[in-house]
């Protein structure tokens, strides 16, 4: 599945400063459908290089990082159980860093 | 069958309405309310709502010349953003500068100083920038070089205090407004608590400080969430700064900061809970307030001969950078033994080093 993601507030410094990556990135667990608890962890295993404690922490993100899926709150959507679909688009943003 | 947006994209459940307007799709949960809110509403409720702080507690007098303390961060060009558009919309009649202090950071202020220059033309408000070379003869880099990493933030939060009242002098300005948000203002509280600090305990969370002091200061995003802040921003689509500064030590405060967000994923209202408590605080104790009189050297305000950038000077200047570090006022003889073991985690009303909001 076709996915953007999209890293800012400082996050972008854990994945080589480079802010928006296009991957591809398969149910996990022989399930049939992507939720963002398992891209998160895809996102640790493949994308993040440095620090992953200040993206995640225990199976979520950080306290402190926003989560936007296709421009809307994931806290409306379900958190960690929201379902993705072919072309979303997923923004993290750390509010952590400077003022 | 499902609806689409825009973008022709599925909403799969996604598709709750705005629970203000009953149109449009909620695009965000309000910390504070936990209302589920589209973008519209939501930019109308986050600026009325600093509107109403600012007006209730008359932050503002028309035809007032403000400074706003900024440093490219998310806080500061939010609020630089957010007070040039109420002032034409409620016509406040005040004249906004920007202020950034260059404390001589290689690779993170002169960065960060690009983004407000951006600033100054998208919001057309002059810019004045004071730096530490201009005013102490020394960068941050130097003085780094010359202390290490050990108390870097005494100094670095000790000049810039004094530097933007310097550069507000300058300016000619009648206050200093910062980005300091509830978070900040939160975590501030639980600190001095932490310390023990209880002047500062009931000082911190007052919206206007300095009144008696030669540029009183506010922070019209006392009751600003951060997370709004930073949404508001990436909605807007607000061209800001966010790399932390590469000499911050950041322990001791770093654990509240992450207190707090554990708190706030539980229960948003913690956050204003906290300044609540902070506020109801009432000093019945003998704690003294030191007397003010100005430095002996350079006129600045100060309870004592010299002021603090002074005695840091001398020091630096010297080759002694030790002098000056730990001093504490205002405590009793047993307590300063404790506040000196907590060198390098003392400059506590400011944010972390490095950010200009404070
Ligand atoms: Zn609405
Ligand atoms: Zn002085
Ligand atoms: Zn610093």
């Amino acid at each position: 599945m076709q996915l953007t993601l999209e890293f800012g507030g400082g996050l972008e410094l854990l994945c080589d400063s480079v802010k928006i990556h296009n991957v591809n990135v398969d149910p996990q667990n022989g399930t049939e459908k992507l939720i963002m608890k398992d891209l998160l962890s895809w996102v640790r295993t493949n994308l993040i290089k440095e620090r992953p404690e200040m993206f995640m922490k225990e199976d979520s993100v950080r306290p402190g990082v926003l989560v936007l899926v296709n421009d809307c709150d994931w806290e409306l959507s379900g958190q960690l159980d929201t379902t993705l679909e072919e072309k979303d688009v997923v923004v993290f943003i750390s509010t952590l860093h400077g003022g | 069958m499902e609806e689409a947006d825009g973008n022709g994209k599925s909403m799969k459940g996604r598709g709750r309405l705005c629970c203000i307007c009953n149109k449009r799709r909620a695009a965000l949960k309000r910390p504070k309310t936990l209302e589920q809110i589209c973008r519209e509403c939501f930019y109308e409720v986050f600026e009325e709502e600093i509107h109403q702080v600012i007006v209730e507690n008359q932050l503002f007098k028309p035809g007032e010349r403000i400074a706003l303390g900024a440093s490219g961060g998310k806080d500061s060009t939010v609020l630089a953003y957010v007070l040039s558009e109420l002032n034409r919309r409620h016509n406040y009649g005040l004249d906004l500068f920007l202020l950034s202090v260059d404390e001589g950071i290689t690779g993170y202020r002169d960065d960060s100083l690009e983004t407000v220059k951006r600033n100054e033309i998208q919001y057309g408000l002059p810019l004045k920038i004071v730096s530490y070379k201009d005013l102490y003869g020394w960068t941050m880099d130097e003085i780094v070089k010359m202390i290490g990493l050990k108390n870097n933030c005494t100094f670095c939060g000790v000049f810039r205090r004094q530097a933007l009242d310097r550069g507000a002098a300058l300016l000619k300005v009648d206050k200093l407004a910062t980005g300091h948000n509830a978070d900040d203002i939160a975590e501030t509280v639980l600190l001095n608590i932490l310390r023990g600090d209880i002047a500062r305990l009931s000082r911190c969370t007052s919206i206007i400080t300095g009144e008696d002091g030669p540029i009183p200061r506010c922070k019209p995003f006392k009751y600003t969430y951060e997370k709004e802040i930073v949404m508001y921003a990436y909605f807007k689509r607000l061209d800001y700064f966010s790399t932390e500064c590469i000499y911050s030590p950041n322990a001791y405060r770093g654990f509240v900061r992450e207190f707090i967000k554990d708190l706030e994923r539980i229960r948003p209202r913690a956050i204003l809970d906290i300044i609540q408590s902070g506020e109801d605080f009432r000093i019945s104790t003998s704690t003294k307030m030191p007397e003010q009189g100005t430095c002996e050297r350079c006129g600045y305000i100060s309870s004592q001969k010299w002021c603090k950038a002074c005695v840091l000077l001398e020091g630096l200047n010297r080759g002694l950078p030790k002098l000056g570090i730990g001093r504490s006022r205002g405590l009793s003889d047993d307590r300063k033994k404790g506040i000196k073991e907590n060198i390098g985690t003392k400059s506590i009303e400011s944010k972390q080093c490095g950010t200009l909001d404070f």
